[in-house]
């Protein structure tokens, strides 16, 4: 078994061992699910090490004959996409078990089953490159996040929020079932091959008329996920009643599968189709940050306005990828992981507000940073990194993906612009609101600072933000070659389509005019 | 075709047989069962009686075709399958009842006898090409169920269930039987073989004395399987029947049908395909929708089951309508992970209920996920395999369906289908939203939970199979393919 597979069996194994752990000795389950998502974290930095920098193509591929009668293969490997994206997930896990040590205290056993589940499936999504075995991670995650919020969330309405949330995501994942099909039996009849094999798939010309529709099954069902305006409505109801750990997975890891997947399939199967969905898309995704903002802006409850930041952040990922240009696509991925980490840092810092004062609305509060001075702190640089400060990680991606805009639209870039200043108008005002200002309620008095593990938590994802900001390099150097390579087969297909149409410059024709224009330096 | 076969060939009908013996062996023991705690004897001799059965039809895998009464039965792979099938389906059935029967009072020796006559009938329409062999086994089978279902005692649930189940089956065999006579009259024979190749003379397609046999026979079908609009009698009966039964009549009845329906339809009428699969391709939609839609409102779980066992159904008839090797195939495929996870299904169901027809609405299950986590674990599994869900068998067969209708080139309906599986996820959801995310209401009384062994054989059999076919299906497929091979 090669070390993708590891990572993504390894989790399975710990959950057969919690599951056969005594029941009355919930430190012991505990203790084994950290321990396994420890390891596995530490096992995928060895990705870090085997992946060969600045190649563009999959690497590490593993492939397992799986049901030959369909074509469906077990085949899995990673690219610059996905590396960083599979290390953001094993990290995040052990976050998330962590996290969850003095949150969770009612049936231990069956949450932390439904955790290492979890990281199995974001695993697998992230690596699947066969279609079929894509699909199956895809739908299976589902259920261990269904079970984190129906199970664990808030009392009030956690039903209501996990049943919306299988729902919208089934509703648009059925329809990209759907596509998939057609997609291999078009191959199928084409080539004579009926696989599922992505790669292969790669190389597919499908007729525009085709794409279009196929570009929309498979977009509604990563709109949904990213989530995209107008599809996002699960989104404050899933993060607002999951439990703590529930929302930092699903804003870390889950949210960024739909943005990958964008990447991932909609751009290189149906280049033709892309370009001409690139305003709508676009188009959406600035109406997203704008409206993500100002929704964020008048939330009553802190973790309502981080998810609605959520919807705003996004929005920057998605227009970056739609830019269709290195710079912006370089910054959306970057700002996938920043996102994972800011955002995944700020649902454990409302967290550790809950715990103490079994609260999250902000009026709630006030002058907390008197008696919580390191909490504060922790909390400022999050919200700086949210913000895009300069030196954190948030800056480079927004900046890039701004950079990216620029060259594709202009007026996106002035759009976008105004959402960087409201993400600092309703962040530095929610901080303000929270942390300064008098203690004028009983309650706040008193406040326990950050424990050692929260603390060491929160520092586990500062380090990272700051060094994130400071030399993102490293992270550059393995990313760009691969999403060349997306580009590069949008471009090709798309120059060819505008050839035979006989048409003039359209959006693409001058992206990819800038594109060779531009220069790959990086700043920093 | 040249099917002349001058002889019996009683081997033919060996699973019939053997099953017959039983029957009669567990109606003489009967007789001398005194105490409640020999009952179980007598499932065992059904049980032995099944498994006998199964080595019979086992062994004849893979041969050569042959036929028997004149070229009324055959043993084919096809029927080898479905016999294989209903006879796992029979055997779960008897093991979830053992205790069932003596909780709720119900005569074990007429019980069990009426269990193995109706899987007689239903193993004997798998293998009928003939219409009039189809017939008797399709009333073997009804007869023993329209008494089966109205067994539980003092219930006007079940006798009311039984007397439906009865005049409407009796009125949808009148159906089938006009249809088989019209089909003779235009076709001068009930051979499906010889319907078959006065088809391909293609000189009577037109007429409408055979398009109204047709017509008649797939409303006579329709019935059996509860295709919309033919529906109706089944979410009453299912909820009065007992509970083993109900579950034994979801799958089995409609399996037997389904193995009829192919080898009438997709096999003998084939030249007709241009009607029939129009009308079918309705009747699928109706089916999936109604069942589905009807689901969601339902607080009673075998009505809830009953209306999910209709849409399956439907989604089984996509297969049908796409048909060729893909389609036909995958509806084999899907009649087999169904069969097992319904199963299950139904056995959580009898551990939760209890006498009285108590612990059967939705309400009662809040708090069992906490309580007993095994089996609410397994219930969440059978609910998210019949939702569809990987990696869950009942995803394979809704992917191996939907892959056979695209391929056919049905993609409106596939889409309609894929609709329908969402609008399903809701009511399936809502079952472990109960069993996990509730809590029990203060002051009601916690019901013990009935833990018989066979029934937890039962649902260990169940769970594994649901989970095995899910992720390793490939074996499973080659085996659909097979069994349809000599059949397209």
């Amino acid at each position: 078994m090669g070390l993708i597979s590891t990572l993504i069996f390894l989790p399975l194994a710990g959950a057969a061992m919690v599951a056969l752990g005594p029941r009355e000795k919930p430190g012991l389950l505990r203790g084994i699910a950290l321990t396994t998502s420890v390891i596995t974290f530490l096992l995928s930095l060895g990705l870090l090490t085997r992946f060969v920098a600045g190649e563009g193509g999959f690497q590490l591929v593993e492939t397992h004959a799986w049901i030959p009668g369909l074509g469906i293969t077990y085949r899995v490997g990673i690219d610059g996409i996905s590396l960083f994206l599979v290390l953001l997930s094993t990290l995040l896990s052990v976050v998330a078990m962590a996290a969850s040590w003095s949150d969770i205290k009612v049936r231990v056993k069956e949450f932390m089953i439904c955790l290492l589940f979890l990281e199995t499936g974001m695993i697998g999504v992230f690596v699947a490159l066969d279609l079929f075995l894509f699909y199956v991670f895809w739908e299976v995650m589902l259920i261990p996040m269904y079970l984190l919020i129906g199970i664990w969330g808030n009392p009030a309405r956690r039903i209501y929020a996990a049943v919306k949330f299988f729902l919208f995501t089934m509703f648009g994942s059925l329809l990209m079932l759907v596509a998939i099909l057609v997609i291999y039996f078009y191959h199928g009849k084409t080539t004579g091959m009926y696989t599922f094999d992505l790669m292969s798939w790669y190389n597919l010309k499908l007729p525009l008329s085709m794409q279009i529709w196929l570009f929309l099954a498979f977009g509604l069902a990563f709109a949904i996920k990213v989530p995209m305006f107008p599809f996002h409505t699960w989104l404050p109801d899933a993060h607002t009643e999951a439990p703590t750990v529930g929302s930092v997975l699903l804003a870390a890891v889950l949210l960024k599968m739909g943005t990958y997947g964008f990447l991932r399939f909609n751009l290189p199967l149906f280049p033709e189709a892309t370009v001409m969905f690139v305003p709508l898309l676009a188009g959406l995704a600035l109406v997203g940050i704008i409206y993500g903002a100002l929704v964020a802006m008048v939330q009553a409850d802190v973790k309502r306005l981080v998810a609605f930041s959520s919807v705003s952040h996004l929005g920057f990922v998605v227009l970056g990828i739609f830019a269709l240009n290195v710079e912006g696509m370089t910054g959306a991925m970057l700002q996938m992981l920043n996102h994972g980490f800011s955002t995944g840092a700020l649902f454990l810092i409302v967290g550790m507000l809950y715990e103490r004062r079994h609260t999250r609305l902000i009026a709630d509060f006030g002058g907390l940073s008197k008696g919580m001075p390191v909490f504060a702190t922790f909390f400022l640089i999050v919200a700086l990194s949210s913000i895009g400060l300069p030196g954190l990680n948030g800056f480079v991606g927004e900046f890039l993906v701004l950079l990216g805009a620029f060259q594709a639209e202009p007026l996106w870039a002035v759009v976008a612009g105004l959402g960087v200043i409201l993400a600092a108008v309703y962040m530095l005002w929610m901080f303000q609101r929270v942390m300064f200002g008098e203690v004028d309620k009983e309650e706040n008095r008193g406040l326990k600072d950050l424990n050692m593990r929260e603390g060491a938590l929160l520092l586990v994802m500062v380090l990272f933000i700051i060094q994130f900001g400071v030399y993102p390099k490293p992270y550059i150097d393995r990313i760009e070659p691969s999403l060349k390579l997306v580009i590069k087969r949008v471009e090709s297909r798309t120059a060819l389509h505008q050839s035979a149409a006989g048409k003039p410059a359209t959006p693409a024709a001058r992206q990819a005019t800038a594109l060779h224009s531009s220069t790959t330096q990086h700043h920093n | 075709m040249g099917i002349e076969t001058g002889t019996v060939m009683l081997s033919t009908i060996g699973p019939e047989v053997v099953l017959v013996l039983a029957a009669l062996g567990i109606m003489m023991t009967d007789l001398f069962v005194k105490s409640d705690s020999e009952q179980p004897f007598l499932m065992w001799i059904g049980i032995v009686g099944i498994l006998g059965a199964l080595a019979v039809s086992l062994s004849v895998w893979g041969r050569e075709v042959a036929y028997g009464f004149y070229g009324m039965v055959v043993v084919d792979n096809f029927a080898t399958f479905f016999t294989t099938l209903l006879l796992i389906a029979g055997g779960l059935t008897l093991l979830m009842s053992s205790g069932y029967v003596r909780t709720q009072g119900i005569a074990p020796g007429e019980y069990y006898t009426l269990t193995l006559f109706a899987m007689t009938g239903m193993v004997l329409m798998g293998q009928s090409t003939d219409l009039i062999m189809l017939f008797l086994g399709l009333e073997v089978l009804s007869v023993s169920l329209y008494v089966l279902a109205g067994m539980v005692q003092d219930s006007r649930r079940s006798a009311e269930s039984s007397l439906k189940y009865f005049m409407l089956g009796a009125f949808s065999t009148g159906f089938l039987l006009y249809g088989i006579a019209l089909l003779y009259g235009a076709c001068g024979s009930t051979r499906l073989a010889d319907i078959a190749s006065v088809l391909a003379q293609k000189q009577i397609l037109k007429e409408p004395m055979l398009l109204a046999g047709m017509g008649l026979l797939l409303a006579g079908f329709g019935f059996k399987i509860a295709i919309a609009p033919f529906h109706m009698w089944a979410p009453d009966v299912y909820e009065g029947a007992p509970t083993p039964i109900t579950g034994f009549m979801s799958v089995g009845v409609k399996a037997a049908a389904f193995a009829a329906l192919l080898r009438v339809f997709a096999g003998s009428l084939s030249e007709l395909g241009i009607q029939w699969k129009e009308l079918l391709w309705i009747g699928s939609v109706l089916t999936m929708t109604i069942g589905n839609v009807a689901a969601l409102r339902q607080t009673n779980i075998k009505r809830m089951l009953a209306y999910s066992s209709i849409a399956h159904a439907g989604y089984i008839l996509i297969g049908v309508v796409a048909g060729g090797a893909a389609g036909t195939g995958a509806v084999l495929y899907y009649l087999l992970v169904y069969t097992l996870t319904n199963i299950g299904a139904f056995a959580v169901v009898i551990a939760i209920e209890r006498k009285g027809e108590r612990n059967l609405n939705l309400d009662d299950y809040a708090g069992i996920g906490s309580r007993h986590l095994a089996l609410g674990t397994a219930m969440a599994i059978f609910m998210f395999s019949l939702a569809g869900i990987p990696p869950f068998s009942g995803f394979m067969g809704k992917f191996y369906i939907f892959s056979a209708a695209v391929k056919e080139g049905y993609i409106g309906l596939t889409i309609i289908a894929v609709l329908n599986s969402l609008v399903s996820v809701y009511y399936y959801l809502r079952v472990i939203v109960m069993m996990f995310m509730k809590e029990q209401a203060a002051g009601a009384e916690q019901a013990a939970i009935f833990f018989h062994p066979t029934l937890v054989s039962v649902l260990l059999i169940a769970v594994f199979f649901t989970v095995q076919m899910g992720l390793f299906p490939s074996s499973y497929l080659q085996l659909a393919q097979d069994s349809i091979k000599m059949f397209l």
